[in-house]
């Protein structure tokens, strides 16, 4: 299986996110230019984080025009597996291949932190390994991340199950005062209908290793890794 | 020459916390008759055209495309008459 690991102009977690699959996981990883178009030898793709195109009018808001993008779009509807991580998930609601968009963050600071995330579902490519409401110490580091949906587009995700990750506490309340971005229903990842394409706003690249502060992000990249061995 | 100016405003059921900070420090420096604040961009674009029907056409289609994202944001524009 082989991973592939988009770069945009601006992206900057590529090659955090090249490691971890390489360095930590032992699985084959290559970078793709955004221009390039041959998508057809890996497995799964990586959409990392950054500032794709400097955030210039609204985050992803260009980068979802790269030739790259109409050929995840493709390879997505075929049923392979891919995610977007914090800039990747802008990118990829920007470019509607996941439901919503992103506001800035109500406090209007850009937040770099360690929280909690609770996947409340366990049953996708990307946490199959974790337990059910498993609770993961993994970082935030964005300006826009306060994920917005109208009330029939949240209904909608919560009846498909989409919503994947969301802010809480260390023991996985997810009150308000846990939200820290000011995010619809805390939400921090969704899924897509057909269930092959992630998008979240903390980086599991970033906490891959303890010496990081944690290593529960490795959860979301083994998950895909056993989904992938198991087909 | 066109000129035009497209308005980005975030849509009114949207939450602006950039307008609500606004707002208080504007309340802090006395303006008390202050009932919203919203915070929106200017974009300015000059375009290569004369027929007036044609810049309104591919400017809306210019603000469905990329400019403004319909999920949170309303756009208007205004030609500017002294360009036609």
């Amino acid at each position: 299986m082989k991973f592939g690991v988009v770069v945009f102009p601006g992206s900057n977690c590529d090659q955090d996110c090249f490691y971890v699959i390489n360095n930590i996981l032992n699985q084959p990883v290559k970078y793709v230019w955004h221009k390039d178009t041959k998508l057809d030898k890996f497995d799964c793709i990586v959409l990392p984080g950054g500032f794709s195109y400097g955030d210039y009018l609204r985050p992803g808001a260009i980068a979802r025009f790269s030739p790259i993008m109409k050929r995840i779009s493709e390879i997505v509807e075929k049923g392979k597996p891919a995610i977007g991580i914090c800039n990747g998930f802008q990118v990829l609601l920007e470019a509607g291949l996941l439901p919503g968009a992103m506001l800035r963050n109500k406090n209007l600071h850009f937040i770099c932190k360690y929280v909690y995330i609770k996947a409340e579902n366990n049953q996708t490519p990307f946490t199959n390994l974790g337990k059910r409401s498993q609770i993961l110490k993994i970082p935030i580091a964005h300006n826009e991340g306060s994920y917005y949906i109208d009330e029939k587009g949240l209904g909608e995700l919560k009846r498909n199950k989409q919503i994947v990750f969301r802010y809480c506490s260390k023991e996985g309340k997810t009150d308000s005062e846990f939200n820290p971005n000011g995010a619809v229903d805390n939400i921090a990842g969704i899924i897509n209908k057909k269930g092959n394409l992630l998008g979240m706003m903390p980086h599991p690249e970033r906490s891959s290793e303890l010496a990081l502060g944690s290593n529960d992000g490795l959860l979301v990249f083994k998950s895909i890794v056993k989904w992938l061995g198991s087909r | 020459m066109v000129e035009a100016e497209i308005y980005i405003t975030i849509k009114k059921t949207v939450s602006d916390p950039q307008g609500l900070t606004i707002k208080h420090a504007l309340a802090s420096l006395n303006f008390k008759e202050i009932e919203e604040v919203r915070v929106g961009k200017l974009i300015t674009i000059k375009l290569n055209l004369k027929d007036k029907n044609e810049a309104q056409r591919k400017l809306d289609e210019m603000c469905k495309k990329l400019l403004a994202n319909p999920i949170i944001e309303d756009y208007s524009f205004q030609i500017k008459e002294d360009t036609i």
